[in-house]
């Protein structure tokens, strides 16, 4: 019987996640020895052309990492999808938008103005940028255009499931691939990971003190952690309770608060939203009835940049898809 | 002129109480306000202002009761501080702060209860329509 066809894909992304397919070290032979991979630029030659020659549905599953940010990526993930049974969005930037979502905060003009004007190692007086058609010595240059606003995968195509995480952990990966090749799939639309709250599964829990209150907001770079203790009792802020369980707590792990690129748990549509009602209902929550509204202002104002932190990895997935421009 | 729409949660028991207060007293208000009522200010969600924003409103306005009022003992002290955190993130995010407002209204404030509305329409009058791109 021929091996099912698999595609990995990258768009915006970082690398990363094609770091964690090679990561599965001596478990990528169990992937190989059970598939046929017919596309991953990061590793193998094959073109776009070997894409376009194949069936529709040929492919069983493309897993494709990165957001979408230029009509190329785009072009690619819909000739991908016509030719997969099953997407897969791979990792927190086609999930969720994940850090080059943050470009939502800005646009392209903004962007390419300061990449190739403002930089300080830039001269460009003309002020040229990148234009999608350009004509030099009478031959047309055709580069991809790039989007103002950048999208997650299932903003711009059908997806089936989704593998969460900057990098989706190994045995997570393992999973889908394994239940994939076995047919046991949840229903379609499934994130394939656990649908607890990372604090449900954090060592530090039991550390949590039985009402939490955060008196003051403090800065990681700016305290020495307790290896041992729940971030939100010592004044630091966590996304735990907002984010979806399974990276098997790395973040906290490297005593480092987690920032939520698992994205949040079911039910949830717009996780800056959720985390930051959580974050604020704990704030300073002793004598809250004896707090002015100057005294709520300032706790808050510890709280640098709220957008920033709160979708830090989700913000082309939420509700607003980004920044309001003027 | 233009007409801002604005979207208004009141909790059940003092807000919603001082808005059926000003309208059997049969007074009068601007009439830009879309009240929707909830049981508390607290059950109002930041995800819930945000889609009104997203879905069109131009501003949006929460009602409860006084410090110390609330039926549910301290739902009103954790909206306060969710509030006033999503002024500030929504301010970041591009959508001026003087959008969203929390006001205390008790049950007996009925006048009150149309200063705010009038108050608050006049003032996202002078803001102007929100514009967000629908993507
Ligand atoms: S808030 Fe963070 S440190 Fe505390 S239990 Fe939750 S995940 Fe763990
Ligand atoms: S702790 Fe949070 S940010 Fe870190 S890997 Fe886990 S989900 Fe991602
Ligand atoms: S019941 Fe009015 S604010 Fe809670």
């Amino acid at each position: 019987m021929a091996k099912p066809k698999v595609a990995f894909y990258w768009c915006a992304s970082c690398g990363g996640c094609e770091e964690a397919v090679v990561d599965l070290a001596e478990d990528i032979l169990t992937v190989t020895d059970a598939v046929d991979i017919v596309l991953w630029p990061v590793a193998l030659d094959f073109k776009k052309k070997d894409v376009e020659a194949m069936q529709d549905n040929e492919i069983a599953v493309s897993f494709i990492n990165g957001a979408i940010r230029t009509s190329e990526q785009e072009e690619m993930v819909n000739l991908l999808r016509k030719k997969s049974g099953l997407v897969v969005a791979f990792g927190s930037c086609a999930h969720i938008g994940g850090i080059p979502g943050l470009a939502n905060f800005s646009n392209r003009e903004e962007i390419f103005d300061y990449v190739y004007t403002k930089t300080p190692s830039t001269m460009n007086p003309a002020k040229t940028t990148p234009q999608t058609n350009t004509v030099v010595d009478g031959y047309e240059l055709e580069i991809p255009e790039f989007y103002n606003t950048v999208k997650t995968l299932d903003q711009t195509i059908d997806v089936d499931y989704y593998l969460p995480g900057c990098a989706p952990p190994l045995d997570l990966i393992m999973n889908a691939v394994m239940a994939i090749l076995k047919g046991e799939l949840p229903e379609k639309g499934a994130v394939l990971a656990p649908d607890k709250s990372l604090c449900d599964t954090c060592p530090r829990n039991d550390s949590k003190p039985e009402k939490l209150m955060m008196s003051e907001i403090k800065r990681p770079h700016t305290v020495e952690m307790d290896p041992e203790k729940c971030f939100l009792a010592e004044g630091v802020i966590c996304l735990g309770p907002a984010t979806r369980s399974g990276c098997g707590e790395r973040c906290i792990n490297a005593n480092m608060p987690c920032r939520g690129c698992f994205g949040p748990v079911k039910g949830v549509s717009d996780f800056g939203a959720k985390s930051l009602s959580a974050i604020a209902s704990i704030m300073g929550i002793e004598g809250e009835e004896k707090m002015t509204d100057e005294d709520i202002q300032k706790l808050v104002d510890q709280i640098a940049d709220p957008a920033g932190l709160f979708y830090m990895y989700s913000l082309p997935s939420s509700l607003l898809r980004r920044k309001v421009m003027k | 002129m233009f007409e801002p729409k604005i979207v208004a949660f009141f909790c059940k028991w003092c807000t919603s109480a001082g808005a059926d207060l000003a309208g059997t007293s049969r007074m009068t208000y601007k009439p830009n306000i879309i009240g929707i009522r909830v049981m508390c200010s607290s059950r109002v969600d930041p995800e819930h202002i945000l889609n009104a924003f997203k879905n069109g409103a131009d501003g949006v306005l929460i009602g409860g009761c006084h410090p110390g009022d609330c039926h549910y003992q301290s739902g009103n002290y954790k909206t306060l501080k969710r509030i006033t955190l999503l002024r500030k993130m929504i301010n970041d995010l591009g959508i001026d702060k003087n959008r969203l407002r929390l006001e205390w209204i008790s049950a007996a404030e009925g006048k009150r209860f149309t200063q705010v509305i009038d108050g608050f329409t006049d003032e996202i009058q002078k803001l102007g329509k929100l514009k967000i791109e629908q993507l």
